[in-house]
């Protein structure tokens, strides 16, 4: 049965693209909290956590994130873990950001010039009021741009997950599409939506770096 | 008993012994420059004296303070020993006035309207009251620099350490800062400044340390060196940069 594509549609799209944003949300915090365990376990001086570290980096960034995804839904059953569509992407989303955002970060933080921690030393702060007072303000302001423009591409990637069936803004175009027949205006209106989400991004890291002051 | 001793450290990066055994006792009050040629170790003796630099061998005491023992408190020790660096280094993320506050508040302990008070003041000596919102890149490298000398006598510490602070300034910037240096040296500070501005040297220092391959090869009054050098080494270092 054939239909028109109309307003309706644009309602479940935008209801669908609420998905798209928790489960990028959820990445972030998730694949953020992890991120800074491998950012660290990759700067302390302790040779077999940096390899560690770098061990998970490559793996992750060097594999597709679809397969990933088919990992966690089709494997872990496999061991007797049933896991459901959001589970397994809220999971591998996170793992992959995770990978990610420790190399941002850790390079952020190695890029604030050791003359600033020397600066710190030699007014006597400690090494903790050094990190925390003089380089981390620092990195931050650093690690802004590349962070938002790898959180796009975590947004866009959250396509991949109606792949597994979980339903987003493209499984849900995918749905619709089939039922209307009328794929580029629903395609178009999943990247409109696509397009406002991760420009709203981008011009949220511009305020920010606005706000925080540091060297141009 | 003297503010700072230096006996007979060496220190080495890698294979290259950059110190070779330097000694040296500095006095409460006295201004010391020490010149020499690029490589000759002068700065990295400096910073050997903060603990910047772990020494392989050799004793330093600075004020009553053991640096070279293993578990020397290095932050007491930068309290009382400051140091202004080359490049500045101010903290690019905070004004004039809270680059000032930062360690009096963090370090000190001062509250935040005591920190403001003495950051304002010594802003104030250094001639730029009216920058204290201003950061570091709205600033001069020679305004910057001041700010640098400004925020490390917040402290108040009993030795000013300086290295090469007017080097990396464009000519016209470099006589704002050592003015501020003669005030600081006006008011009895004990200072150990790497320069390789002679005429400051020999006006404003009270004896002046020539270091040669990583070794004290001159050290004398400062007037007195300067115009009648004792070694070859030396007449020839200043005919180099007086010419």
């Amino acid at each position: 049965m054939i239909r028109e594509f109309a307003d309706a549609d644009i309602v479940y799209l935008i209801e669908a693209a609420r998905w798209t944003l928790l489960l990028a949300l959820t990445a972030t915090v998730g694949g953020g909290l992890l991120g800074i365990v491998v950012a660290v376990l990759r700067v302390i001086p302790f040779r077999p956590l940096n390899w560690l570290a770098i061990a998970w980096i490559n793996l992750i960034q060097g594999t597709p994130l679809l397969g990933q995804l088919f990992v966690f839904f089709f494997g872990l059953p496999l061991v007797g873990l049933s896991v459901d569509a959001w589970t397994a992407a809220a999971l591998s989303l996170s793992i992959y950001a995770s990978a990610f955002f420790g190399e941002i970060w850790r390079g952020s933080l190695q890029s604030v010039s050791q003359r600033q921690w020397e600066a710190g030393a030699a007014l006597g702060l400690t090494y903790a009021q050094r990190l925390g007072h003089v380089v981390l303000p620092q990195a931050i302001r650093i690690s802004i741009a590349p962070t938002v423009g790898f959180l796009v591409q975590l947004v866009k990637n959250t396509s991949l997950t109606a792949l597994i069936g979980f339903v987003e803004l493209t499984r849900a175009s995918q749905i619709i599409s089939g039922a209307t027949f009328a794929p580029l205006p629903v395609y178009l209106t999943a990247a409109v939506i696509y397009f406002i989400i991760c420009f709203s991004l981008s011009q949220l890291a511009h305020m920010l770096e606005r706000r925080l002051h540091v060297a141009r | 008993m003297s503010l700072v001793e230096l006996a007979d450290i060496r220190k080495r990066f890698g294979a290259v012994e950059v110190l070779k055994g330097i000694s040296l006792t500095l006095e409460k009050g006295e201004i010391v420059a020490v010149i020499g040629r690029s490589g000759s170790g002068k700065s990295t003796m400096l910073r050997c004296i903060n603990g910047l630099e772990k020494v392989q061998a050799g004793r330093i005491v600075v004020d009553g303070i053991d640096v070279t023992a293993p578990k020397a408190d290095l932050n007491l020790l930068r309290q009382r020993a400051g140091m202004v660096f080359q490049s500045y280094n101010l903290f690019p993320h905070l004004n004039v006035e809270r680059n000032v506050m930062l360690a009096l508040k963090l370090v000190r302990k001062l509250d935040t309207s005591a920190a403001r008070e003495v950051a304002r003041a010594v802003v104030t000596k250094v001639g730029l009251a009216d920058k204290l919102h201003a950061y570091p890149d709205e600033l001069s490298g020679g305004q910057q620099q001041r700010v640098a000398i400004a925020r490390s006598l917040a402290m108040q510490p009993t030795l000013m350490l300086f290295d090469e602070i007017t080097s990396a300034l464009d000519p016209e910037l470099v006589g704002e800062v050592l003015r501020v240096l003669e005030g600081v040296a006006s008011e009895g500070m004990t200072m150990m400044l790497v320069t390789h501005e002679m005429n400051f040297a020999k006006n404003v220092a009270d004896r002046v340390i020539f270091m040669h391959e990583g070794r004290i090869h001159e050290d004398g009054p400062a007037r007195e060196t300067l115009l009648e050098p004792r070694t070859a080494e030396l007449r020839s270092f200043l005919n180099a940069v007086l010419h």
